[in-house]
């Protein structure tokens, strides 16, 4: 084990004190000092599975895209059909390069029909605004960076709607998922939409001015305090968009591959009117399939598939892991990994190597984990 | 951190007991805390040899592998099979029921740090 670099300085949230004084491991992610987990990590999923987690996911970019061609820009810059869209409601898209490769994976909100709010990754969000604003010339819009101003709490599990019930202004129960609308929480106004990267039932909570996220979060844990509700880290939400099936930015996607690729070609409206950034390439993807496909990978043993690991069918290496961990939900290891397309669980026997030794696994249709409803 | 004061230590942050010819192995407190839970542990076969500075084994989180360091040189005579079939309680009681394994020391083991030392060393790094 090795000391942490001492890089140059991280960006912190509104939330680093509370997280400091509630004794969280901090991490760099992505230049943010980020907290990893608070207690243990397995137990912050579980309690996400069976209860409720509450995470701060203040590095994440907020974008502004206004005016009278919000919409129009959108529908060029990205891969959705983004004008389709009701006001109240969310997509999740991406932004390609002409090449069709993943620049990054969004959620996209329309706030009213001129006012879309772009939620970025942190480590694309500059890139993301730099295409954006880019492919806005000659459009009557406006893109503009807001991050600084957000902060954002997610409340994930199957009590979050108990939890948040009595904090908010909003009937729970009509807000539907992918769908985002301003009321207030604990009295602040924020933006409430019925989003997450948990596979559970949960919501994300949008805040301007971001200072004013350590009351909203503490009002968050002490009406989540009989509902088993626990702040979650970095980790856990890693583990837990793992078994729920959803790629990660850097992992599962990255600007060699298409969203074809990794099965998600259905977020690509090559029926939506007019030219957009990357259609050719896209069209010639979804003509051609793609080369490989992204799989799921239970270990039989109980060694853990790391990212990187060769995947064999029958000794024959035919792709690699991108994301692996233990699942605290099955059990056992899981992975996700890019296999050369037409392979399936009948192709043959499927190992992979772990530092040298092949631990047996079967190949599964993602995702992993699907809530009951 | 706790770090007892019967102990040795080694830089790669496991401890070290010797009794009757005997040295029993595990991570320290301070190692268990930095890794976080505690999924899979890799031991070395009872009846091979390990050298000192030597990887053995390995440790893993949810997040990371860690080589497994020998701290001492002979024959390996037992590991906690308890630890490998449930490994969180290398993280829950790492001086205790998490050891992991044991070694027949040919010759008293040198280099080792004194609790003054290893604690000097966690205090460097935090």
């Amino acid at each position: 084990m090795t000391a942490p670099n001492q890089g140059p300085a991280l960006r912190t949230t509104p939330l680093h004190a509370v997280h400091r004084r509630a004794g969280a491991a901090l991490v760099d992610f992505a230049g943010w000092e980020m907290p990893l987990r608070y207690t243990g990590e397995r137990a912050e999923h579980t309690a996400v599975r069976e209860r409720a987690g509450l995470f701060d996911l203040s590095h994440m970019g907020e974008i502004h895209v206004t005016g009278p061609q919000a919409a129009d820009l959108l529908d060029y810059a990205l891969v959705g059909h983004l004008s389709q869209v009701a006001v109240g409601r969310a997509r999740y898209t991406m932004i390609t390069a002409a090449d069709g490769g993943v620049l990054d994976d969004l959620i996209v909100y329309r706030l009213a029909d001129h006012d879309y709010l772009v939620v970025a990754n942190a480590a694309n969000a500059a890139a993301v605004l730099a295409a954006l604003t880019e492919r806005a010339a000659g459009f009557d819009a406006r893109v503009e960076d807001r991050s600084a101003d957000y902060a954002l709490i997610a409340v994930q599990g199957p009590a979050a709607a108990a939890i948040l019930a009595p904090l908010t202004d909003a009937d729970l129960d009509t807000i539907k998922y992918y769908a985002g609308y301003r009321h207030t929480v604990a009295g602040r106004p924020a933006l409430l939409a019925r989003t997450g990267y948990t596979g559970e039932d949960g919501f994300e909570i949008f805040l301007t001015p971001g200072t004013e996220a350590p009351a909203v979060w503490a009002a968050l844990l002490e009406a989540g305090e009989p509902h088993g509700l626990v702040p979650a880290g970095l980790s856990a939400r890693d583990t837990l968009r793992l078994e729920a099936g959803m790629p990660l930015y850097g992992n599962e996607l990255d600007p060699g591959t298409t969203p074809y690729d990794a099965g998600l070609g259905r977020v690509v409206k090559l029926d939506k009117p007019g030219d957009f950034v990357g259609r050719a390439a896209l069209e010639a993807a979804a003509k051609a399939g793609p080369a490989r496909r992204l799989v799921g990978l239970v270990a039989r043993g109980r060694r853990p598939l790391r990212r990187g690991n060769p995947v064999l069918c029958d000794g024959r290496e035919v792709g690699s892991v991108t994301s692996g961990a233990p699942s605290p939900t099955l059990g056992k290891p899981i992975a996700m990994a890019y296999v050369e397309a037409g392979l399936d669980s009948g192709s043959g026997a499927f190992s992979v190597d772990v530092r040298g030794r092949a631990e047996e696994v079967d190949l599964v249709d993602l995702p992993f984990y699907k809530r009951g409803r | 951190m706790s770090v007892p004061a019967e102990l040795h230590y080694t830089s790669e942050h496991e401890w070290v007991a010797v009794a009757d010819g005997v040295a029993t192995v595990g991570i320290t407190a301070y190692a268990a805390e930095a890794l976080g839970d505690i999924v899979y542990v890799d031991l070395p076969e009872v009846g091979g040899t390990v050298s000192a500075g030597d990887t053995c084994g390995e440790v893993e989180s949810t997040k990371s592998v860690s080589d497994l360091y020998s701290p001492v040189n002979g024959e390996v005579v037992a590991v906690n099979e308890a630890a490998v079939a449930d490994p969180e309680v290398i993280g829950t009681d790492p001086y205790g029921q998490g050891w992991l394994f044991k070694v027949e020391v040919s010759e008293e083991p040198a280099d080792l740090l004194s609790p003054e030392q290893y604690t000097q060393l966690t205090e460097g790094e935090g």
